[in-house]
């Protein structure tokens, strides 16, 4: 599985309430329209200005405050191929594999700017700066929760073999 | 090798021999879902093709969130909930039972020894009875809404240890924001904090749940706490099912050990917009507040009423500052009412709501408009949680949101003490 996409850069500690408020999560039921508001707080209009396959490149504990699973909904559903950070909150890391939305931890997410050119190969374990020329290693992803990212989500993966993975 | 608590509740639930860093498949002992996230699981549970609950006893929707229904949306998710409840024999509480998390270790749910999964990040806090709890997503809910089994990593632990007596006018929220603000909002991720120590053994049990209440703050999968005689006369008048009181081996394993000296913690309060941006409150007094809210699943129980009760009788809140008490459940309620703890608060001036989450949610019962500033007893303060993004919200106790009402500015409680 292979990634590419433009980098939009972030800090450390995005939590779920920088990337959908929960005055949005708990009134709109609509993703469409939940989606518009996704990131506004750190960046005005973001769903609008993301281009399907843009990646998000963020620092330490991204995804960090409620269990809310909109978080990585609307962030999939805007368009984003994936959310590379230095680490992920707990409960975003799961929520985004359980609804097919690739998180990739690397240490190096620092030398990615925004705007540059990744190509991400998830089952290789490794990002190409295409900007800089450069090559990321990634944790890789365990081979479970490859298989449930890969079938886009825990969803899916049910549709598709039919049964639960565990 | 010697356990950890959470190792040991983890072993018996998988059925095999477990230690942190093992990824293991185990069986929960109750699973929860809110109106916040209810719609969803019950979204990926019929897409899934679910057809029936693995355990309808141990699945548990609380309608707490919006609490009754602000709007029509809310009032659609409220129904699709009841509507599941009633085709698949959950446990349904609907408005007015209180917050999930109280809904959960009042009603039986929570019990010494249980691994217990809730669609909501502060599922944590039933640590506090000694079972390890989490939170999840909503798609991983319905799957074990279907299965009753979700696959974990074991978290390593630290030990918190706290010691001493806590201080006049400081409480357990002091003390935990005290460690937000040493160990920082990713200071325990992925990992358990089990807090130990002469200072949480004296706590009640309503202290116990605030600790635990804020383990995921620090980025922690779960709080702790040893059971002991305390944890089961909470449960009083429970049907006690299978207790198991777990302790931690001497020889346990933990990633760090942490002390903490109570004696010498004062009232403490977490700045916008980070919970770790903690300061003494003395640091940030004398300045002037909008809102004050007294509630929230970190501290809406009866020992926070109690104490700001005890420092509003015969006072009045000042004027032009909004008060909103939200109690916990409606047993805490209940008995707030038969203390004559409501009637204090009214007659100083707050606004006493109905039993759930109140204006923690940020969607009904006290949004915050831009510029306004709230002291919130609750547990998170961040950038639009209460309403508009440009509002502030600080986090300090309940001792100290009661004497800031009264003052109409961040005031530390000991200024107030009789
Ligand atoms: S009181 Fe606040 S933090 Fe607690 S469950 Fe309700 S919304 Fe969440």
């Amino acid at each position: 599985m292979i990634i590419r996409g433009r980098v939009w850069k972030f800090g450390d500690d995005v939590n779920t309430d920088l990337i959908i408020a929960g005055k949005y999560k708990l009134s709109i039921t609509n993703i469409d329209e939940l989606s518009k508001h996704a990131m506004e707080a750190l960046i005005p209009n973001f769903a609008e200005k993301v281009k399907s396959g843009d990646l998000i490149v963020a620092g330490e504990n991204f995804g960090c405050g409620s269990s809310r699973e909109q978080a990585p909904l609307v962030l999939k559903h805007i368009g984003i191929g994936a959310v590379i950070a230095k680490s992920f909150a707990r409960i975003f890391y799961r929520n985004a594999i359980n609804i097919g939305l690739p998180a990739v931890e690397c240490k190096d997410a620092d030398k990615i700017s925004d705007g540059d050119m990744l190509e991400v190969y998830l089952s290789e374990g490794r990002i190409k700066n295409v900007v800089k020329n450069e090559i990321y290693e990634i944790k890789p992803i365990p081979p479970a929760l490859l298989e449930i990212l890969i079938n886009g989500g825990l969803v899916g993966y049910v549709k598709k073999y039919g049964r639960l993975p565990w | 090798m010697g356990k950890t608590i959470s190792e040991k509740i983890f072993s018996l639930a998988s059925g095999r021999d477990a230690y942190a860093g093992d990824i293991v498949i185990a069986n929960v002992d109750a699973a929860m879902a809110h109106d916040g996230t209810a719609l969803l699981t019950i979204e990926a549970f019929k897409e899934m093709g679910g057809r029936k609950l693995w355990d309808p006893l141990r699945a548990i929707l609380v309608i707490d969130h919006v609490a009754p229904s602000a709007n029509e949306n809310f009032s659609k998710v409220h129904k699709v909930m009841r509507d599941f409840a009633h085709k698949y024999n959950a446990n349904l509480y609907d408005a007015g039972s209180g917050i999930c998390h109280q809904v959960m270790v009042e009603r039986g749910h929570v019990m010494p020894g249980y691994l217990i999964v809730g669609a909501d990040s502060h599922t944590c806090t039933y640590g506090a009875l000694g079972a390890f709890a989490t939170g999840i997503g909503s798609t991983e809910m319905a799957a074990v809404l279907i299965s009753g089994k979700l696959w974990f990593k074991i978290p390593e632990s630290i030990k918190m240890e706290i010691d001493g007596p806590l201080p006049p006018m400081t409480m357990p929220k002091d003390v935990i924001l005290k460690i937000a603000g040493i160990i920082g909002a990713d200071g325990a991720s992925y990992e358990a904090i089990e807090f130990c120590g002469s200072t949480v053994k004296a706590m009640s049990v309503d202290g116990r749940l605030t600790l635990c209440n804020m383990a995921v703050e620090m980025g922690a999968k779960t709080g702790i706490i040893e059971p002991d005689e305390k944890t089961t006369n909470y449960m009083h008048g429970l049907e006690i099912k299978n207790l198991k009181m777990l302790r931690s081996d001497e020889d346990a394993e933990y990633s760090r050990k942490i002390n903490i000296n109570a004696s010498k913690i004062e009232p403490q309060i977490a700045c916008p917009h980070t919970v770790d941006n903690v300061k003494p409150v003395k640091e940030v007094e004398g300045l002037d507040i909008n809102q004050v809210f007294i509630g929230s699943c970190t501290n809406g129980r009866l020992e926070d009423l109690r104490t700001a009760a005890e420092i509003f009788r015969g006072r009045t809140v000042k004027k032009g500052v909004r008060v909103i008490v939200a109690p916990a459940s409606r047993s805490i309620y209940l008995q707030a009412l038969k203390e004559g703890l409501l009637e204090i608060f009214i007659r100083a001036g707050c606004i006493v709501c109905n039993p759930g989450c109140g204006p923690c949610a940020g969607a009904h019962q006290g949004i915050l408009a831009p510029g306004e500033i709230c002291l919130s007893t609750s547990n998170r303060n961040f950038k639009g949680r209460m309403g508009s993004s440009e509002a502030q919200i600080y986090l300090a106790s309940p001792a100290t949101a009661a004497a800031s009402a009264l003052e109409g500015k961040i005031t530390d409680p000991r200024r107030l003490i009789r």
